[in-house]
């Protein structure tokens, strides 16, 4: 059977910082930024991080999927929470996943999105069976560097396997070279980068087009066939000028989303890949080049069942906020630091034998039923909770995280520290059982919540421990209608 | 069938400290406060106490672990010394200790003590803090005030009852506690406010503002406890007696299944039922004289109110706007102040209620005295959050009553 991209979906963080404010505030030191001031950039909120949203995309690419013949998650950043610790493998832990697969990290250049997913695709062509790939980024951007501008967070997700699959891959290129248009040392945590006008005529004019040309050789096809040519580039005019360069026809150029979301590292040749197979007619053939210390070349090709594609990635765009507030996007980004109160001394260290005990419960969201009274409850004890019933050692396993819930109760707190107050938290209530005390997150400020509001749970960080540099998921809870919006 | 505690134990002595802001005294010199007091109202010896029970709730902000500190700061003759907790109803845990000892006969004459010193942390409010190694890792992140705030969304939810409406009534409660701390020459607040004053604060949690919230103080409260036979034979006359005392503590069902709306609290209602009867009492709208509830929120303690069926479900708010509950009501409820005013020392807090009961019964509450003599008092020492909770009932009153 043939090998391709069986499920694909993005996810785009819900705040979107508009550039002028961006500018606003460093226009006296810098007014070249004007140039960039223009739209919006996509914003994790403070308990958003690579691994949270590659989960987010992750869930929307497995939603019509069977998760139990998944054999590899694999997933490509280059900011990844943990220098040590398997991110993929949180992934998979956070999708419930079962312990017998392959998880493994991409990172270290722009390409490592490509990189990963030629490698899934190669895998499961090699036998692997499925593989989730997710690619995700929160590049950490120096403020008032054009860098702030022109990126944005956000990941996507694909699954690729044999079956019913939505695009086939033609063929590949990679052309290795290294140059360093920009790098980051071990030491920093921002990216050190060359002139602009050198990365353009040196790098991508050079490199991009040997890579397209041998892409194109390989698979036997004209460049004047394209349909689609992702190429994640903020600067403008860069994809278009490849595309003469090339032979591709200009109107096959593809929106780089720099007006609404900004460039998300490198995932963002994965994200602009979701883009153009949401708007894929069967037939089309869609080319991804992506550039980092050389360049991947990837040519695709819509199938039929394209046109029954979720576009996850469209409504995740449509769910945005315009945000204004540029120092909370300083503060949560660690960019700007600011008094956060005694409150925020409390010690978050995690016992690591707690947390590998409890972690059905604390990152797979996995709570019990009782096989006796068919109750179920969250978090999974040794005791059923019903009154009438109590008994022992009947409770199996019972996923809530994709369980819709309801409002009891909440409230809106201004006492608890939070990183970004107040802090909504309440009482949600599952559909069919259980309950939980849960933190709310990405309200917005003139939200009107209300008792019976309908709730969806998604993979957040629950606590930074930064004196460690560890950091705790759990889930919260998330009003149902924002996130379906556009749908 | 057991018999119950009425009419088993009389309260010997009390005292309580001022509370408040104590910046310059430690937890032991609290205790040394409370203690002296409570010595010469009992008119013993510190040699007769036969044993002693101590609650504090946060010990890691003063005393550290165990009863030693206790023992040392009273320098007990090594008698037995029990350090209890249970959230803010500690204290009411060492009273129950304490009197269970001398209803078993195991001691004659038996101690509570309670104390807290909140205001060693350098910010307002209470210590922000880990809940456990497991429950940090799931627990949403909540403050007290905005556990309890959940009730007010929950409550109006439940009786349509508009927020505003609501929100006025817990203005009156807050308001009528304010102008009973202002007669209590011990309590943390002291000045008078108006509804409006409430309704404007800044907001706490949502819907509690600042004035819907109880004083975080320093304080200590502390009971002698023995039999009626014993305290007639030291020479006290018209005894105070224990009639009930119940506790009950959450079980998951209401922070895990799916039957509680979180309007109210479970345990209060089970412990109600449990304590009028134990103490024979088959009207409490009728027969409680007074009531000093667990107001660590002004809704709190609306909707204790219903649950101890003074008022019925649903009509809290027509209670307290009529008031039913001020000082000169029907019922006075925080005739005190309560926590609001006088404050909440956590482990001291269920001691302090008792306390303005014993000195209510015996008339000698100075500006705030009730005109009419009370017969039953009630307690009502709540701790942990409505959805998982710990709560501890006392009626106290005349012997024989």
């Amino acid at each position: 059977m043939e090998v391709g991209i069986l499920a694909f979906s993005g996810y785009i963080p819900k705040s979107r910082l508009q550039r002028s404010e961006i500018f606003k505030a460093h226009a006296w030191f810098n007014p070249g930024l004007k140039g960039l001031a223009r739209g919006e950039r996509a914003a994790a909120n403070w308990d958003e991080d690579s691994v949270t949203m590659a989960v987010e995309a992750a869930r929307n690419c497995l939603a019509d999927q069977d998760r139990a013949d998944i054999s590899g998650v694999y997933m490509a950043s280059t900011s990844y929470p943990f220098q040590d610790r398997q991110n993929a493998g949180i992934v998979a832990d956070a999708l419930n996943l079962s312990s017998s697969l392959q998880t493994l990290d991409f990172s270290s250049s722009m390409r490592a999105g490509t990189s990963g997913l030629l490698m899934a695709l190669q895998a499961t062509k090699g036998g692997a069976g499925k593989v989730l790939f997710t690619a995700s980024e929160k590049r950490q951007t120096k403020a008032g560097n054009a860098l702030e501008m022109t990126s944005g967070d956000g990941a996507a997700a694909l699954l690729v396997g044999e079956g019913d699959i939505m695009a086939r891959l033609l063929g590949a290129h990679t052309e290795s070279v290294d140059f360093v248009d920009h790098f980051r040392g071990e030491e920093n945590n921002h990216d050190y980068t060359w002139e602009e006008r050198w990365i353009r005529d040196e790098g991508y004019m050079k490199i991009v087009p040997t890579a397209i040309s041998a892409l194109l050789d390989k698979a036997g096809i004209n460049a004047a066939d394209i349909t689609t040519f992702c190429f994640p580039v903020a600067a403008r005019n860069v994809a278009a000028g490849l595309a003469k360069k090339t032979g591709i026809n200009p109107d096959a150029v593809a929106d780089n989303l720099q007006a609404t979301v900004g460039e998300t590292g490198s995932a963002h040749s994965i994200v602009m890949l979701v883009q153009a197979l949401e708007q894929a007619k069967p037939g089309d053939k869609i080319l991804v080049a992506s550039f980092g210390q050389g360049c991947d070349a990837l040519l695709f090709e819509a199938t039929d069942k394209v046109k029954s594609a979720a576009a996850s990635l469209s409504s995740s765009l449509k769910n945005g906020r315009p945000e204004s507030n540029y120092n909370r996007f300083l503060v949560i980004n660690g960019e700007l630091s600011t008094e956060q109160g005694i409150r925020a001394e409390v010690d978050k260290n995690t016992g690591l034998t707690t947390h590998y005990r409890n972690r059905y419960l604390a990152q797979r969201m996995v709570g019990g039923e009782c096989s006796k009274c068919g109750t179920i409850q969250f978090p999974k004890t040794n005791m059923c909770v019903n009154e009438n019933c109590g008994e022992i050692g009947t409770q199996e396993d019972h996923p809530f995280a994709e369980k819709i819930a309801s409002v009891n109760s909440f409230t809106a707190d201004r006492l608890t520290y939070s990183p970004d107050p107040p802090a909504y938290y309440g009482m949600v209530q599952f559909e069919g059982g259980g309950r939980l005390m849960a933190d709310f997150t990405d309200i917005a400020p003139d939200a009107e919540l209300s008792v019976g509001d309908k709730m969806r749970m998604v993979f957040r960080v629950k606590d930074y421990d930064n004196k460690r540099g560890f950091r705790r998921y759990f889930w919260k809870a998330v009003p149902l209608e924002d996130t379906q919006k556009g749908v | 069938m057991a018999s119950g505690i009425k009419d088993k134990v009389a309260i010997l002595g009390m005292g309580c400290s001022h509370f408040g802001e104590r910046w310059n005294d430690n937890a032991e010199d609290l205790i040394i406060e409370a203690f002296v007091e409570a010595i010469e109202d009992a008119g013993i010896d510190k040699s007769q106490i036969d044993a002693a029970w101590f609650g504090t709730a946060i010990e890691e902000q003063h005393v550290g672990k165990s009863a030693v500190p206790l023992s040392m700061a009273l320098r007990l003759p090594n008698i037995p010394v029990s350090r209890v907790e249970n959230y803010c109803a500690s204290g009411s845990e060492a009273f129950r200790g304490a009197v269970y000892a001398v209803a078993s006969g195991a001691c004659d004459i038996a101690m509570a003590v309670g104390v807290e010193k909140l205001k060693d942390t350098g910010y307002g409010g209470l210590p922000q803090r880990s809940r456990g190694a497991v429950n940090d890792l799931f627990w949403a992140n909540a403050s007290a005030p905005g556990s309890f705030a959940q009730l007010a969304t929950a409550y109006s939810a439940k009786h349509k009852v508009d927020a505003k409406d609501l929100k006025r009534a817990m203005a009156h409660v807050s308001v009528k506690s304010h102008e009973n701390g202002s007669k209590n020459p011990k309590a943390h607040l002291r000045n008078r406010i108006d509804e409006d004053k409430v309704m404007n604060a800044p907001m706490i949690a949502e819907p509690l503002g600042l004035f819907d919230c109880c004083g975080v103080s320093d304080g200590s409260a502390v009971a002698i406890v023995t039999t009626p036979e014993i305290a007639r034979s030291l020479g006290k006359k018209d005894l105070i007696t224990v009639k009930a005392m119940q506790l009950a503590a959450s079980n998951g069902r209401e922070a895990q299944h799916n039957s509680w709306d979180g309007s109210h609290f479970v345990t209060t209602r089970a412990a109600a039922e449990r304590a009028y009867k134990e103490a024979g009492i088959t009207k409490p709208r009728d027969q409680i004289s007074m009531f000093e509830v667990h107001d660590c929120f002004s809704i709190t303690e609306l909707v204790t109110m219903e649950d101890l069926f003074i008022s019925e479900e649903g009509r809290a708010v027509n209670d307290i706007m009529d008031g039913f509950y001020d000082a000169d009501g029907k019922i006075p409820c925080q005739i005190d102040g309560g926590l609001k005013c006088f404050g909440h020392p956590i482990g001291a807090s269920g001691i302090r209620m008792l306390y303005e009961m014993y000195l209510q019964m015996q008339g000698r509450a100075g500006e705030r005295q009730r005109k009419e003599d009370p017969v039953f008092g009630m307690t009502h020492n709540l701790g942990g959050f409505p959805h998982q909770n710990v709560c501890s009932l006392t009626i106290i009153g005349k012997e024989g009553a």
